[in-house]
């Protein structure tokens, strides 16, 4: 059963057997036909042939016959009789009684009227005269085993020559005299059709199995391996490689799905290497904070105490000397886990409208003696016109400084820093969520019990010829994750519908501009309206306010050194908290600090950097509101 | 008659009651000491204290909690707030909500015994008030500043800087002052932390948190050839920095109006 069901579970061999089973009803279907012509064709001859030599006989014989030569039309018969061709000839008088026969023990018997070779003409009661040739012809076996023969009866005829002649053997009035019974043997037609049979069947054998092992060929090249391939990167992905890529991707459907299963590979990696930094950042926050109020709470003892011993130890410099370390530690500790609530501090940034080039030049101010002392230039490139964003002025500028200290860190003594500020744009599209959305009476299309990408989505009823159902629309403006609660067929006379209070949401007066079906027109308040494509069968989507509010816009800052560079395995840990490779300088808490004041500010960092070269950190801030919605 | 008891000490880690214990006590005052906020209600209830020492993280109801139904209670014993959560966010939340102080853990001795001291001369004058004898009179802010707790004022000029100074009353808990320690013009301020320290003639040193975050551009240099300036007129010429602030609007939240101080 397992073997049977291997045998048909693979794509690849239900292909094949299907081709095949067709191959075969139509070849099979194919050789049938054709041998049963062929056998039809060969029999006709053989028929013809027959017939053509009953004649002959009876011509032959006439003579004999008209003379009432008995022993020559023996010696006719006989001779004739003798081709290995030829079974049997035989002349049966009108009584049935064979008169002569190459077979002498037959001669003089008498031929029932039921019998082979009279059943033709005398199945009624009152014989037959006249009979056509098909019908006159018989084929039959003797016996079960032999072989088989054909026989033709040709009735001979009364003439005036046979009833005028002198003997007067036959009356006038008598139609048929007698009958000449030819049989010949079907031996070499038999072999000859067997041969076909056979013929037929190896050619039939042949074509099928080449069929097959083409399209198993094929299969295994186009679909098998592909699949395979599929199949084993699927199962790396699962088992936790999110860097594996499908190679020697064709260039078919198969090849497409694998390239857009890498893609989802890549993307999938992105997001969980994002989403692992922003849960460890946030548990590590937690963490630090739990730490830091922990240790604070004995180090009030320490320091109490060690200051209550040194009050107490006036008298004994040298005991004062060894507290005073004690104190002086224990006030460094204090500091370090003030830095470490700093990390952790999950409060909202204080934002007030700040120019970005202006906190940067104050950062900058701070490094100034550092960059002079260790001969490393700066070279600014500033936009000038830069607008004011709102952010929080201290958490940017420590931003900055971190970035400037690593830098020079990174450099050392003699190189360069190079500094960058422009304005970025990114199309709204895809990152513009809709937050509310009303039908024409205004009632609220958002549905936050069904949430796509984690945002609540629209929620429009859909009528398609008499199936009804809910669609719940993408809420990022430009992304069509869309879902559909029911199939319909993408045709013009859908209509979409209010779920409340059924009002249509059709706008009668657009068409789609890419397939020219009706569109859906929603009314975001006080933002205008969100309209699309209402058959789905393209992504054409508008929403005229934001598209005319133009880009995003975000403020791009590039901080670039020319220090030494951080290696490929240390780029993803570089942003996590207690990483550093300043060894006792650092705490290992500046890039995550300045990761976790950004992503307060919906920005981002990246870098690239190369060992050797240098380093660049880009740091996007967005524009106006920093909420990154609407 | 209710026991009268100085310092009423709440914190759930023995280690930092010790701690607080042994300054009170070495400063000559009685301390009684609870671990969590519900049995510092009910000692409240049957002993009389001058000032509380409170922790904001407690089993159970949290230290601002403890604040809030102390005011419920119409029960107006001064409070200091402690933490070793110790974020400028919680600092700023104590002083709103009512306490008169804020130290953050681990604190150096010579820190707690100026709180301490200065939470207790708080608490005396506002006893003295209540009697209402003359002999103390505390002259409010102008109705146009705003405080933070009762010690820091900022006033807004129209130029967009600010000034900011002490207030009277935390003037007044402080002893003879011999020495004022400033910043330097640039340096930046944050809110409520450490701005001016207040060397006084009993060695204690007291620490007066800047109302708000800014750059200091200008600082009265008259205060530390003539400290008593800030005794004689704190509200004009006894100012302290004037400074750019730099998230004014944010932090003016978290600052009491003055005007309110009239009602």
């Amino acid at each position: 059963m397992r073997t049977v069901k291997k045998l048909f579970g693979k794509i690849s061999l239900k292909l094949i057997w299907v081709v095949s089973a067709t191959a075969i009803t139509i070849i099979g279907v194919y050789s049938y036909f054709n041998i049963k012509s062929q056998s039809d064709v060969l029999l006709a001859e053989v028929e013809r042939h027959a017939n053509q030599l009953s004649e002959t006989i009876k011509n032959s014989t006439r003579y004999g016959m008209l003379l009432n030569q008995r022993e020559n039309i023996h010696e006719i018969i006989n001779t004739i009789g003798k081709d290995p061709a030829i079974n049997g000839v035989r002349i049966l008088n009108k009584e049935g009684e064979i008169i002569y026969s190459t077979r002498k023990d037959e001669i003089g018997r008498m031929l029932n009227k039921q019998a082979e070779s009279c059943y033709a003409c005398h199945a009624e009661n009152k014989p037959l005269e006249k009979l056509a040739i098909k019908d006159r012809t018989r084929v039959f076996k003797v016996h079960a085993d032999s072989s088989r023969v054909l026989g033709i009866i040709n009735p001979i005829y009364n003439e005036s020559s046979c009833y005028d002649a002198h003997c007067h053997a036959h009356l006038k009035s008598a139609k048929v005299l007698g009958v000449l019974d030819v049989t010949i043997t079907l031996n070499e037609v038999d072999a000859q059709i067997r041969r076909n049979e056979i013929q037929e069947l190896l050619f039939a054998l042949v074509a099928i199995s080449a069929i097959g092992f083409i399209i198993g060929f094929f299969v295994k090249r186009w679909v098998d391996h592909p699949v395979k391939e599929l199949v084993k990167a699927t199962d790396q992905v699962s088992a936790g490689n999110l860097s594996y890529m499908i190679k020697n991707l064709s260039d078919d459907e198969l090849g497409a799905l694998g390239k857009s299963f890498n893609n989802m590979i890549k993307k999938l990696d992105e997001t969980s290497q994002q989403l692992y930094q922003s849960t460890k950042m946030a548990s590590l926050g937690q963490l630090a904070a739990g730490v830091a109020h922990e240790i604070n709470n004995p180090l009030t003892g320490v320091l109490t105490y060690s200051s209550y011993l040194l009050k107490r130890a006036k008298d004994n410099p040298q005991m004062q000397e060894d507290l005073n370390v004690i104190v002086r530690e224990t006030m460094r500790s204090r500091e370090i886990i003030k830095g470490l609530l700093d990390f952790a501090r999950q409060s909202t940034p204080k934002k007030s409208s700040i120019d970005v080039n202006e906190i940067i030049n104050r950062a900058l101010a701070v490094v100034n003696n550092q960059l002079k002392i260790n001969n490393i230039a700066l070279e600014k490139e500033f936009d000038s016109s830069l607008p004011k964003i709102t952010a929080d002025a201290n958490q940017i500028q420590q931003v900055f400084l971190n970035l400037f200290v690593n830098a020079i860190d990174a450099i050392g003594h003699d190189g360069t820093i190079k500094v960058n500020t422009s304005q970025i744009s990114l199309s709204p599209k895809g990152i513009t969520q809709i937050k509310s959305a009303v039908c024409p009476k205004a009632h609220s299309l958002m549905d936050a019990e069904h949430k796509i990408g984690g945002m609540p989505s629209l929620r429009m009823k859909i009528k398609s010829n008499s199936n009804t159902g809910y669609i719940h629309l993408d809420p990022i403006y430009g992304n069509h994750r869309h879902f559909f609660g029911i199939s319909f067929e993408k045709k013009d006379d859908l209509n979409l519908l209010c779920p409340t209070c059924d009002l249509p949401l059709i706008d009668k007066n657009n068409r789609c501009p890419e397939c020219g079906g009706p569109t859906y027109k929603i009314q975001i308040p006080n933002q205008g309206f969100v309209e699309g494509c209402a058959t789905f069968r393209d992504n054409w989507q508008r929403w005229e306010l934001i598209d005319r509010a133009g880009q995003k816009k975000f403020i791009g800052v590039n901080v670039q050194d020319s220090g030494c560079g951080i290696p490929t395995e240390n780029i993803n840990k570089i942003f996590e908290p207690f990483f550093s490779t300043k060894g006792q300088r650092g705490t290992g808490l500046g890039l995550s600090v300045i990761w976790g004041i950004l992503d307060n500010h919906n920005g981002s960092i990246s870098v690239q950097s190369e060992v050797g070269k240098g380093t660049t950190f880009s740091v996007r801030l967005p524009q106006g509101d920093l909420t990154k919605n609407v | 008659m209710k026991e009268h008891i100085d310092i009423l000490i709440i914190d759930d880690e023995d280690v930092v009651i010790d701690s607080i214990s042994k300054i009170a006590i070495m400063e000559g005052y009685t301390v009684d000491s609870v671990g969590d906020a519900n049995s510092a209600l009910e000692k409240i209830a049957s002993s009389e204290f001058d000032l509380i020492v409170c922790d904001i993280m407690l089993p159970g109801m949290d230290g601002f909690q403890f604040l809030a139904s102390l005011e419920a209670k119409h029960i107006d014993t001064p409070v200091i707030m402690t933490t070793g959560y110790t974020t400028i966010e919680n600092a700023v939340k104590s002083l709103y909500t009512g306490s008169i102080d804020f130290i953050p853990k681990p604190f150096s001795v010579d820190e707690m015994t100026g709180v301490i001291h200065r939470g207790m001369k708080y608490s005396y004058l506002m006893r003295q008030r209540k009697v209402n004898d003359g002999s103390v009179i505390i002259v409010p802010s102008p109705a146009k500043y705003f405080r933070l707790g009762y010690s820091s004022w900022m006033n807004k000029d129209p130029d967009g800087s600010v000034v900011i100074g002490a207030t009277d009353l935390f003037v007044k808990t402080l002893d003879q002052i011999q020495r004022i320690e400033l910043f330097n013009i640039s340096d930046t301020v944050t809110q409520a932390t450490s701005a001016v320290t207040f060397v006084c003639e009993n060695t204690f040193v007291h620490q007066l948190y800047s109302t708000i975050s800014g750059t200091i551009i200008a600082r009265n240099e008259r205060l530390l050839t003539e400290p008593e300036l800030l005794e004689k007129d704190p509200y004009f010429d006894g100012w302290i920095y004037r400074i750019i602030p730099s998230e004014l609007e944010y932090e003016m939240k978290l600052l009491i109006p003055c005007s309110s101080d009239r009602i």
